[in-house]
């Protein structure tokens, strides 16, 4: 199990790169609810207010949405990539465990959130798998259908900060950091909002950072993109 | 305060001259760390962290590429980094924490002896003579 929401976007985000995809984006939504903490809140693990006065859970949600125009699965592979004992065993042959969605899924469910997959596969007659956590909680419910568009995967998944087993959120600017590393992809987008408890609003791009900063895995670039990103959610 | 593109662009400019040394080697040395959800769930981001804080400290940064790759197969022993140094054989390491990332970036990098109790594809006898 991962250790905190980062993590699993990190997890989810890496498996966009290897779609042989071109373009990646990544979005992180946060919101704290406002205005002020009252008496009597708690603060969760991840720092936001999470429990008003009189006890009711307040909203505090953490959202990501991994997107990539790679090579995109079809409904059988979508629900393979669903089961914890089933991988390609390409990478590692023999081992009968693939964990990284099975991982996202469990989280969200243990922790009152909820996940939608919806992908496009390439070469085929445009047929648009889709799955989420909304009409059967634990499963998750299958739509197919024939359906315009590019090949691609969407993976969404969001988290309710208020409850007991949601695992902390983890290093934002971290995250990015390792997400901008991934090889494959000519261009990956980070977008990045926050609502409440400082709001914040900012995009990064691949692209703009290497011709600001050359090569990003120079460690002289990383360490001054570390600083870079964490500048941004200092705001 | 949130610093922008032009800001970093600046102090980018500060390190020119390690730009231009630095096209004009090349770089041979590589770290790769394992970012599958295997990596990702023993702690991969901490060890890559560790590494980029480490050979930043220890002046580096202008002979070392960091990069990432995903699942090596070794899910057993993670985090797992690869090390490819001129004049040392390829090693992989397991178990790469942040300690151990700082004892391979003193130990093999700089001093270009291998770390042992962490190689997982220890190359053969004569190799390492």
């Amino acid at each position: 199990m991962h250790f905190s929401l980062t993590d699993l976007a990190a997890d989810i985000t890496q498996n966009c790169a290897e779609s042989g995809a071109d373009l990646v984006e990544l979005a992180i939504e946060e919101i704290s609810p406002g205005p002020a903490r009252q008496a009597g809140d708690v603060p969760s693990k991840a720092g936001g207010p999470v429990r008003q006065a009189g006890g009711v859970p307040s909203k505090a949600e953490f959202r990501f949405i991994a997107r990539d125009n790679g090579k995109g699965m079809t409904g059988a592979e979508l629900d393979r990539a669903m089961d914890p004992f089933v991988t390609d065993g390409v990478k590692h042959p023999g081992r009968k465990v693939g964990l990284g969605i099975p991982f996202l899924i469990q989280t969200a469910l243990q922790s009152g959130g909820g996940w939608k997959i919806s992908t496009v596969k390439a070469g085929e007659c445009a047929v648009r798998g889709s799955k989420d956590s909304a009409a059967s909680p634990g499963t998750g419910s299958v739509t197919g259908s024939a359906a315009g568009g590019n090949a691609g995967t969407v993976v969404e998944a969001w988290f309710d900060l208020a409850n007991v087993d949601t695992p902390p959120v983890g290093d934002i600017p971290g995250l990015f950091r390792t997400v901008m590393l991934f090889s494959g992809p000519a261009e990956i987008v980070l977008k990045r909002k926050r609502q409440g408890g400082g709001d914040l609003d900012y995009e990064v791009k691949k692209t703009e950072l290497e011709e600001v900063l050359g090569g990003l895995e120079d460690v002289s670039s990383l360490a001054l993109l570390g600083k870079y990103l964490r500048s941004l959610e200092d705001e | 305060m949130a610093m922008t593109l032009e800001e970093l662009r600046k102090l980018r400019e500060t390190k020119k001259t390690d730009i231009q040394r630095r096209e004009a080697e090349g770089k041979e040395i590589q770290v790769i760390v394992g970012m599958g959800t295997c990596g990702i769930a023993a702690g991969a981001k901490v060890t890559l962290d560790a590494f980029i804080n480490a050979l930043d400290e220890n002046k580096l940064v202008d002979q070392v590429l960091v990069r990432q790759t995903g699942c090596m197969g070794l899910c057993h022993s993670e985090p797992t980094v690869e090390v490819i140094a001129p004049g040392m054989p390829g090693v992989i390491y397991g178990n790469v924490d942040a300690s151990v990332a700082k004892e391979i970036v003193q130990k093999h990098i700089q001093g270009h002896e291998l770390v042992e109790n962490h190689i997982l594809n220890k190359p053969a006898a004569d190799i390492l003579k």
